[in-house]
């Protein structure tokens, strides 16, 4: 007959429309309280009614692999000897790997000798341009950069806020491991240690000279971890960034005024740089 | 024909690809040679018999389908310009490669128009992007950047605004990372010249006429338009780019006779960012998140073309894993339910453009959101998948899909992950889909308004080079993924869908098998990945390289993407240890040929049906203009 087509697409509409009510009353209206179990539900596979979100009152929280703006790790302020260290070790790999190239890196060099040290003077990520494709996270062999979950970026003036230089980007290592536990923790069992790649290094190298060095926080499967940690931490653009220098004199002991010295500069020399390249 | 192990004339449509070679260069020895660069395959026509060989390999050796037609400038390597077309049989197999050569100064190849229709858009773009002229084409006239344009962005001494330099990574960036914003090298500074006798104020020509006439609409649009002898017969009617319906920034100019539409004339390239001249800067791996933004409603599947393209390359070379048995269940779980995506997306937004506004998209989209919620938790973005790496994925499924509060109202939650896959494939999407059916398939308006509307014919669809639904809604049974079959999909039981009508409804059914097919396929996906839990994604266990180095040669990859066919043209002129970055990287856009019948499906039709025709085609703006 004529319309039933019709008939029972509007029939349809109306289930949907009643279903809406009937999954609330048969949640007894947990679908709205703010607990885990509840959201699950209300967006869960089983839900007919509606699975919206008013936001900003409520979020859905992005899961683990989210990816959003990078940001860098430093060691946390309660690190007992690498407090405010950064993770990160100027290797230029994220820069390299970048597709719409948005990673400016200043390699930092020792005022001393001259040589490059395994630190960033300068970092910036041009985030307009970031296309949070995740490369840069995904191909650091230092676990340094790693993409954020925090998407609310919304600024009035995009000049003045959207090159993050390095110290908008860092953030505490204890952020990521709040952020995502799973990942850091396959990750530390693929270093082999929940510290800094060249920590491991240097403990190892301490046991081979036989003197009584702390072994490393006790991660799970560690030998065969540290042997794909060595694997990873030797690619041929990693050695392109030299070891650090012998105990006690790394860069990172000395006190900040220096550090700041340095950093400042480090500065100078870039705009003079850039001065000559203006001409 | 004498030859020994050619087949008899009347099979010559059967033969195999060799043996097609075979027969051209035997048929046409003066004319046809065979392509023995190394990594290449194929033959070279010498373009003055183009059209006729070209005629011989349609309707003699029956390659009726032109897939697809593309240039390559070989600067520095033979300094020539070259035209590069790949036919296929609708019957299914490999594609009879053949290529013309011309001088890069006076650039002239014969249209291949007359033999395909399909190739009109083709060669339009490689006249605009590469400056080839075809001698015999209809109307050739840029197609994606505009009249006026100076230069050919595609050749490889054409610089954009804000080039760098050739190839990525820039130097700069590290280790002396000198920060700047791309806006501080004005456009209209140092890198811009002008052609000396531009006259820049025909470009500011904003008036009607001037808006019209190049368009090559056949129509006198002075005359139209001249306000003493106004005539209603005929008037121009403009369509977009703000409108709506148009699906994005999308023009549509047609003449109409009252109500009804005389001629229709697709205008595009407002999106145009030349994807192919940044996917040429980039590295292998800097083109797959520019690939998730062509067709950015099933960015799975783009990533799939692209990481075929270049692993054929790669498997030129010696050190080369194809990927594990898991990767490739992964890759095609995540390419079908894109599609699904993809097809909800398309019928949802159609019944928009026919008057059903929004209750209908807005329950597909709500399955669409699972899917989306499912790609977030395990490739990271919801729509920017980025997913696929060369011979393996960016992960491997995890565990739970688990979500971490961050920040304030943060609502978490947390599933297992094939529980949830087993739901929503078992459960969630097939009962859409039933939905979907109730909702639509016998609502008697929805039948008025699409049936006998938009009617693309059998030989029409195969001539323009329709494809995807478009070219299965008029009756011809041509999917890749049994066609030319890669991946896992020759041990995968599934149906071709095809309706017989060619007119929207029929578009709509061939959708809507579609997605009960995909639903078919994941089901029997499901097991395979259960099978091979704890299997590494990674051939040889561990992920690619950062910077893979591909061997020389060139490569298609095609797949059967939501929309119709995706290809990808990759040539890769890399010396000894191969290349870092692709020489040329063509994107055979399903949404831009399937443009190119716009014009006959909508002759004879209401104005009122031109949406709904248009949304029928089902393009994205990301993917038409690239
Ligand atoms: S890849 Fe990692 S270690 Fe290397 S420069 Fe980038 S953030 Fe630093
Ligand atoms: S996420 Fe991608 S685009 Fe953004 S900085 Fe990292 S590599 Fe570059």
């Amino acid at each position: 007959m004529y319309g039933t087509g019709l008939a029972k697409g509007l029939l349809l509409t109306l289930r949907h429309f009643v279903d809406s009510y009937v999954d609330d009353i048969r949640y007894g209206f947990r679908k709205y309280h703010h607990s885990t179990d509840n959201f699950a539900i209300r967006q869960g596979t089983k839900t007919k009614g509606v699975i919206t979100v008013q936001y900003p009152d409520e979020k859905v929280a992005v899961p683990e692999r989210f990816r959003f703006v990078p940001f860098l790790i430093v060691e946390d302020e309660d690190h007992p000897t690498r407090s405010g260290k950064d993770w990160c070790t100027s290797c230029g790999i994220c820069a390299k790997v970048c597709p719409p190239q948005c990673i400016w890196i200043v390699r930092g060099n020792d005022p001393n000798t001259g040589r490059p040290v395994p630190e960033p003077e300068a970092f910036f990520i041009d985030i307009d341009i970031c296309m949070n494709c995740g490369f840069c996270a995904e191909y650091c062999p230092f676990d340094a950069i790693k993409m954020d979950h925090d998407y609310e970026l919304a600024s009035y003036d995009r000049t003045t806020h959207h090159i993050h230089d390095k110290e908008r980007l860092s953030k505490p290592n204890s952020y990521w491991r709040s952020i995502a536990p799973t990942r850091a923790y396959e990750e530390m069992l693929v270093r082999g240690t929940w510290e800094h790649i060249d920590v491991a290094k240097e403990a190892r190298r301490g046991a081979a000279r036989s003197r009584p060095a702390a072994p490393p926080p006790a991660p799970q499967a560690e030998d065969a971890a540290t042997a794909v940690a060595s694997e990873v931490a030797s690619p041929a653009e990693a050695s392109a960034a030299p070891a650090p220098t012998a105990e006690g004199a790394t860069p990172w002991t000395e006190d900040d005024a220096k550090r700041e010295e340095r950093r400042r500069k480090a500065l100078e020399r870039k705009a003079r740089r850039a001065a000559k390249r203006g001409q | 024909m004498d030859q020994p192990g050619l087949a008899p004339e009347k099979q010559l449509d059967a033969t195999t690809v060799e043996e097609a070679i075979a027969y051209l260069r035997n048929e046409y020895a003066d004319a046809v040679t065979l392509d023995d660069r190394e990594g290449y395959g194929g033959v070279i026509i010498e373009s003055k018999r183009l059209v006729e060989v070209a005629r011989a390999i349609r309707d003699g050796l029956g390659f009726d389908y032109l897939s697809s037609a593309t240039a390559v400038d070989y600067l520095g390597a033979g300094d020539h310009l070259e035209m590069v077309y790949h036919a296929y049989r609708t019957s299914g197999g490999g594609a009879l490669v053949f290529k013309a050569q011309t001088d890069r100064e006076r650039a002239e190849i014969p249209s291949l128009v007359s033999v395909w229709r399909g190739a009109d858009f083709q060669e339009r773009e490689a006249w605009d992007l590469m400056g080839i002229r075809f001698m015999g084409h209809p109307n050739l006239k840029r197609i994606l950047m505009w009249e006026g344009f100076h230069g050919h962005p595609l050749r490889k001494d054409w610089r954009e605004a804000y080039y760098e330099e050739d190839q990525k990574p820039f130097d700069n960036r590290w280790p002396g990372g000198q920060v700047y914003r791309v806006e501080e090298r004005n456009v209209f500074g140092k890198n811009v010249t002008y052609p000396p006798d531009i006259d820049l104020g025909r470009l500011m020509d904003n008036s009607e006429t001037a808006v019209y006439q190049s368009l090559g609409l056949g129509v006198d649009v002075e005359r139209i338009m001249d306000k003493d002898g106004f005539e209603t017969n005929e008037l121009v009617v403009n369509m977009g780019p703000h409108h709506p319906s148009t699906h994005g920034v999308f023009r549509m100019v047609l003449t109409v006779d009252g109500e009804t539409v005389t001629s229709l004339e697709p205008v595009m390239g407002y999106l145009h960012r030349n994807h192919e001249k940044i996917g040429e800067r980039n590295t292998y791996l800097h083109n797959i998140p520019f690939t998730d933004r062509l067709d950015y409603i099933s960015s799975m599947g783009n990533n799939h073309g692209y990481v075929l393209a270049v692993e054929q390359l790669m498997s030129l070379g010696r050190k080369y894993n194809p990927p594990t048995y898991r990767c490739e269940a992964l890759r095609v779980m995540m390419v079908e339910l894109s599609r699904i995506v993809n097809h909800l997306w398309a019928i949802g937004f159609w019944l928009n453009d026919i008057g059903a506004f929004f209750t209908p998209v807005l329950y597909f989209v709500q399955e669409r959101e699972r899917i989306l919620d499912f790609f977030e938790a395990v490739a990271g973005s919801r729509m920017m998948c980025n997913y696929m790496r060369f011979g393996g994925l960016f992960g491997d499924l995890p565990e739970r899909l688990k979500s971490v509060s961050n920040l304030t109202n943060d609502r978490v939650r947390d599933y297992n992950t094939m529980q949830f896959l087993t739901e929503m494939i078992n459960e969630r999407i097939p009962r859409t889909i039933d939905e979907l059916e109730r909702l639509l398939t016998q609502n008697e308006i929805l039948i008025e308004r699409s049936v006998g509307v938009g009617v693309l014919t059998r030989e029409d669809a195969i001539n323009y080079s329709a494809a995807g639904p478009l070219l299965r809604g008029s009756g011809v049974a041509y999917d890749i993924r049994r066609a030319d079959p890669y991946s896992i999909y020759p041990e995968l039981d599934f149906d071709v869908a095809v309706e017989d009508e060619g007119d929207m409804y029929a578009r709509y059914r061939v959708r809507v098998s579609e997605l009960r097919e995909s639903v078919r396929i994941l089901k029997q996906i499901l097991p395979r990945l259960e099978a091979t839990a704890g299997e590494s994604i990674w051939a040889d266990g561990k992920p690619g390289a950062y910077a893979p180095r591909v061997p020389h040669g060139e490569a298609y990859g095609r797949v059967e993407n939501g929309k119709g066919e995706l290809g990808y043209y990759v040539v890769s002129a890399g010396g000894r240890g191969g290349s870092a970055n692709p020489w040329r990287y063509h994107v055979r856009a399903p949404s831009f040929i399937n443009l190119t019948p716009m014009g006959i499906m909508s002759r004879g039709y209401k104005v009122a049906d031109i949406v709904g025709i248009l949304g029928s085609i089902d393009i994205v703006l990301g993917e038409t203009d690239r």
